[in-house]
C-alpha cells in the first residue's frame, strides 16, 4: 500500500486500536464506535481528508455480533488518497455517535442509515426518516425485511390474480 | 347529407350535440404536468420540437390541476407519492381522463418491490395505457390519439348514469 | 386575535428546523409541493417566508424512492444492471459504466482498448445530452422557453446515435461488465462526426442567447454563493464544486478507461454563484467535444469484449461449434458468475459529480450489498444553506443551477 496511507494506518492503530485489511488496492480500517468521531476529526484536520464520500451500512443478519458494519469512505483532494473506515455495530446496541460536527453531509446520510437500517445516532440534530414516509414501520434494507414482491400475472393465473388486485372503482 | 345537399354551400353543418361536444373536447385537451421520472423526459421530448404535441391541441402543460383535463402519469409512483397523486386527481374538474405512460405506471415495470405501487390503476382509474420503458414520443402520441378516439365515442347517456 | 394553536399544528414536525417566528405566526410556512412546474422532479420544499424573503428552506425527499438497492440484491449481477439505468435517468450510460467498472474491479476482469475508447465516446455524448436537458430546464425555469426547444433539437441527434448503437434511445444497458453488449455498426463513425461538425456552432448560439443577456445577468449573478469550504463539508462534487474554486475532477485525478490519453481542460470558476455554475457547464460541453474527437481519431480496432468466458457470454456463432462455449453460456444464464467475498468502492465522474458504487459480494452469483453514492443527494443537502436570505424567485434559479435529478437522490 501507499507510504502515506501506511503511516496513517499505523497512527490509527496506536491511537484508536484499529485493525485493517487490504483488497484490490483499497485499505479498510476497522474502528470501534466510541473512537470514530475522534478518528474522523483527526483525519480531517491532520491529514486533509476533507471529503466524506460515502456513509452507509451493511447488514450481516443472521449474524448478531456484529450485525451491521457502518462504512465511512474518506477522500483527500490534495494528496489524492482514499481510506475506508468500518465500524462494527452489534444487534443489541444500535446506537452510535453522530459525525455531524465533523462533516455536514453526515446530517442527511445518517438519517438515511437510520431510515434504512434502524441504527440511531446520538446527538443528531434532526432524527427523522428521510426516504420512506413518516409513518412507515420497519427498516427496509435489513435482511429480514421482505422485498414486497408481487406475483407476476401469466396467462395461467391471470384471472385469479386479477380478482385479488386492488383496482380503484371510480 | 340532408340539409347541406339541399341548401348548398351556405356555411351550415348539421351534426349531433354529442359529436360537437366530443370534437371540441379532443381538440383542446390540456394535460397536467405530472412527470415523475424518466418518462417525464420523453414527455418533454414529445412536447418539444421534433415530435410536437401542440399540433394535437396540447399546446401548454398546466401545472395546476384546476385548469387541466388530462393527467399523464409519467413515471414510477412510490408509496409516499400515491396519496398526493390521488389528491391531485380529485382536484381536477370533470370531465377528466388519465393516461398511464410507461411500464412503471401501468404495472410496476422493472421494480417489483415494497416501494413502488404496482400499477397506477390501484390509485386512479386509467383510460389508456402506453407501454414502453420509456415509450418513444411517437408511442405517447399514439396513446393520445387512442384516447381521442375513446372520447369521440363517449355518449351522454353514460355520463348521466354516474 | 391571532390563533397561536393553529400555527403550532402547522409547524408540527418541523419545529426544530424553523425559527421561533414561525410558531408565533410572524413568518409563513409555504409548501412548494411535490408537483410544481419548476421543480426538477418530485421534490417538496418547505419554505419559511418573511414576506418574499426565505428565512429557512427545508427539503423533503423520498417521493421517488424505488428500493433499487434492495431489489438489486435479489438479482444476479448481469440482471441487476437493468435497474441501474433508471437511477439517474439523465445519464443512463454513465450509470452503466459505474456499475460495470465496479463489477470488473470486484472480479478482476480486463476490458480491451477498443471497448474503453467506445465507452469514453458514449459517456461523453451522454454528458452533453445531460447538460442539454439541464440547459433547457434552466431556460424554462427562468422563462426563456425558446432555449428549451433548441436544446431538445440537439438532443434528438444524440439520441439517434444511441438508438443506432443499441436499439434504445435512453435506457440502453449497452455498457456491460467486460466490455460492451456488441460492436458498433459502420454508420456510427459518420453519425458522430456529423454531430461533431454541427455542434460547436450551436453552443455559440446558446451563449449568444443567454450569457450576455442583461435580464439573465440581473437574475443570476451573485445569487446562491457557496464557499469552497462549505462545499467540501457538505460533500458536494462535480460542476458545483468546480464553480466554487476547487479543481477536482475524477477524470483527471484518478483516470479510468483511458482518460489519461486525451487532452482536455477542467473548467473552474472562483465565484461560486449561479452564473459561475452555468458557465462551468457550458464550458464542460465544449471540453467533451474535444474528448470525443480525440477518441474517434484514435479508435483502435480489436474485440469489444473480454476473453474471459467465465464472466462474459460467448458470441452466438461459437455456441454451435464449441462445447465449452455452450456450457459457459448455460451457466451464465441460469446461475450467473460468482464474486469473491469482499467489498470494493469504485467511482466515476457523472455530469453531476462523483457517482460511486459500493459493491459487496458474498461468494454467490447475487450481490450482497449495492450502495449507490449519488451526487445529487449531497448537492441538494446544501440548498438550505445557500438560499437563506434570498427571494423566492431567486430560489428557482438556484434550484435550476444545482441540477438535481430526483431518481439519483431517492434511488
Amino acid at each position: 500500500m501507499d507510504n502515506t496511507i501506511e503511516k496513517i494506518v499505523q497512527v490509527l492503530q496506536e491511537k484508536a486500536g484499529a485493525t485493517f485489511e487490504e483488497f484490490r488496492g483499497e485499505v479498510h480500517v476497522f474502528v470501534n464506535a466510541d473512537k470514530i468521531v475522534d478518528s474522523l476529526t483527526f483525519l480531517r484536520d491532520e491529514h486533509a481528508f476533507s471529503l466524506l464520500s460515502v456513509l452507509t451500512a451493511v447488514d450481516y443478519w443472521p449474524q448478531e455480533n456484529p450485525r451491521f458494519h457502518v462504512i465511512y469512505q474518506l477522500t483527500s483532494l490534495t494528496q489524492n488518497l482514499s481510506l475506508q473506515l468500518r465500524v462494527p455495530v452489534n444487534a443489541n446496541q444500535l446506537k452510535m455517535p453522530t459525525a455531524t460536527g465533523v462533516f455536514e453531509v453526515a446530517n442527511w446520510r445518517e438519517r438515511e442509515v437510520y431510515d434504512m437500517f434502524g441504527i440511531e445516532f446520538e446527538g443528531h440534530p434532526d432524527p427523522r426518516r428521510i426516504l420512506m414516509a413518516e409513518d412507515w414501520i420497519g427498516h427496509p434494507l435489513r435482511k429480514d425485511f421482505p422485498l414486497g414482491y408481487e406475483e407476476p400475472q401469466f396467462s395461467f393465473n391471470f384471472e385469479e390474480i386479477d380478482l385479488r388486485k386492488p383496482y380503484v372503482k371510480e | 347529407m340532408g340539409v347541406e345537399q339541399k341548401l348548398g354551400n351556405m356555411g351550415i353543418v348539421t351534426t349531433t350535440l354529442e359529436n360537437a361536444v366530443n370534437w371540441s373536447r379532443t381538440n383542446a385537451m390540456w394535460p397536467m404536468l405530472f412527470g415523475l421520472a424518466c418518462c417525464a423526459i420523453e414527455m418533454m421530448a414529445a412536447q418539444a420540437s421534433d415530435y410536437d404535441m401542440s399540433r394535437f391541441g396540447m399546446e401548454l402543460m398546466r401545472p395546476s390541476p384546476r385548469q387541466s383535463d388530462l393527467m399523464i402519469v409519467a413515471g414510477r409512483v412510490s408509496r409516499k407519492m400515491a396519496p398526493v397523486l390521488r389528491r391531485l386527481y380529485d382536484q381536477m374538474p370533470e370531465p377528466k381522463w388519465v393516461i398511464s405512460m410507461g411500464d412503471c405506471a401501468s404495472c410496476g415495470g422493472v421494480f417489483n418491490n415494497y416501494a413502488i405501487v404496482q400499477g397506477v390503476d390501484e390509485v386512479v382509474p386509467v383510460d389508456v395505457y402506453v407501454a414502453g420503458c420509456p415509450p418513444r414520443p411517437e408511442a405517447l402520441i399514439h396513446g393520445v390519439l387512442t384516447l381521442f378516439e375513446k372520447v369521440k365515442g363517449e355518449k351522454f347517456v353514460d355520463l348521466a348514469k354516474v | 386575535m391571532p390563533d397561536y394553536q393553529l400555527e403550532e399544528v402547522a409547524v408540527g414536525p418541523y419545529k426544530h428546523l424553523v425559527s421561533e417566528r414561525a410558531v408565533s405566526g410572524e413568518t409563513m410556512l409555504l409548501n412548494m409541493g411535490p408537483q410544481h412546474p419548476s421543480t426538477h422532479g418530485v421534490l417538496r420544499l418547505l419554505l419559511e417566508l418573511d414576506g418574499e424573503t426565505i428565512v429557512n428552506c427545508i427539503p423533503d425527499i423520498g417521493y421517488l424512492h424505488t428500493g433499487v438497492e434492495k431489489n438489486m440484491e435479489a438479482k444476479t449481477y448481469l440482471k441487476a444492471e437493468v435497474m441501474c439505468d433508471r437511477l439517474d435517468y439523465m445519464n443512463p450510460l454513465g450509470n452503466n459504466l459505474a456499475y460495470s467498472m465496479a463489477v470488473e474491479k470486484l472480479v478482476d476482469l480486463d476490458v480491451p482498448p477498443r471497448a474503453q475508447a467506445l465507452r469514453v465516446i458514449l459517456v461523453e455524448l451522454q454528458r452533453i445530452a445531460s447538460h442539454l436537458v439541464w440547459l433547457g430546464a434552466f431556460g424554462l425555469d427562468l422563462a426563456a422557453m425558446s432555449l428549451f426547444l433548441y436544446c431538445f433539437r440537439e438532443r434528438e441527434v444524440i439520441l439517434d446515435i444511441f438508438e443506432l448503437v443499441s436499439g434504445q434511445r435512453m435506457m440502453t444497458t449497452y455498457i456491460r461488465p467486460g466490455g460492451l453488449w456488441r460492436d458498433v455498426p459502420v454508420e456510427f463513425e459518420s453519425a458522430v462526426r456529423h454531430f461533431l461538425k454541427i455542434y460547436p456552432a450551436r453552443i455559440d448560439e446558446y451563449e449568444a442567447l443567454m450569457s450576455k443577456n442583461p435580464v439573465l445577468q440581473d437574475r443570476i449573478v451573485g445569487i446562491g454563493k457557496m464557499s469552497a469550504q462549505d462545499a467540501l463539508s457538505y460533500g458536494v462534487t462535480g460542476p458545483m464544486l468546480r464553480a466554487s474554486g476547487v479543481d477536482w475532477d475524477l477524470r483527471k485525478a484518478r483516470p479510468y478507461m483511458g482518460y489519461e490519453q486525451y487532452e482536455f481542460n477542467v473548467p473552474t470558476r472562483k465565484e461560486g454563484d449561479t452564473y459561475a455554475r452555468y458557465i462551468v457547464r457550458i464550458e464542460e460541453m465544449r471540453e467533451s467535444l474535444k474528448i470525443i474527437e480525440q477518441a474517434m481519431n484514435k479508435l483502435p480496432m480489436g474485440p469489444v469484449n473480454s476473453d474471459n468466458r467465465k464472466f462474459v457470454p460467448p458470441p452466438r456463432s461459437e455456441i454451435g461449434t464449441s462445447m465449452e462455449s455452450l456450457i459457459h453460456h448455460f451457466k451464465l444464464w441460469t446461475e450467473g458468475f460468482p464474486a469473491p467475498k469482499a467489498s470494493i468502492y469504485s467511482a466515476v465522474e457523472s455530469p453531476r459529480g462523483e457517482l460511486g458504487v459500493y459493491l459487496e459480494g458474498d461468494g454467490g452469483p447475487k450481490p450482497y450489498r449495492v450502495h449507490w453514492r449519488t451526487p445529487s443527494f449531497n448537492n441538494l443537502s446544501v440548498i438550505s444553506l445557500i438560499t437563506k436570505g434570498h427571494l423566492v424567485a431567486d430560489l428557482i434559479g438556484i434550484l435550476a443551477s444545482v441540477d438535481i435529478v430526483l431518481g439519483d437522490i431517492d434511488r
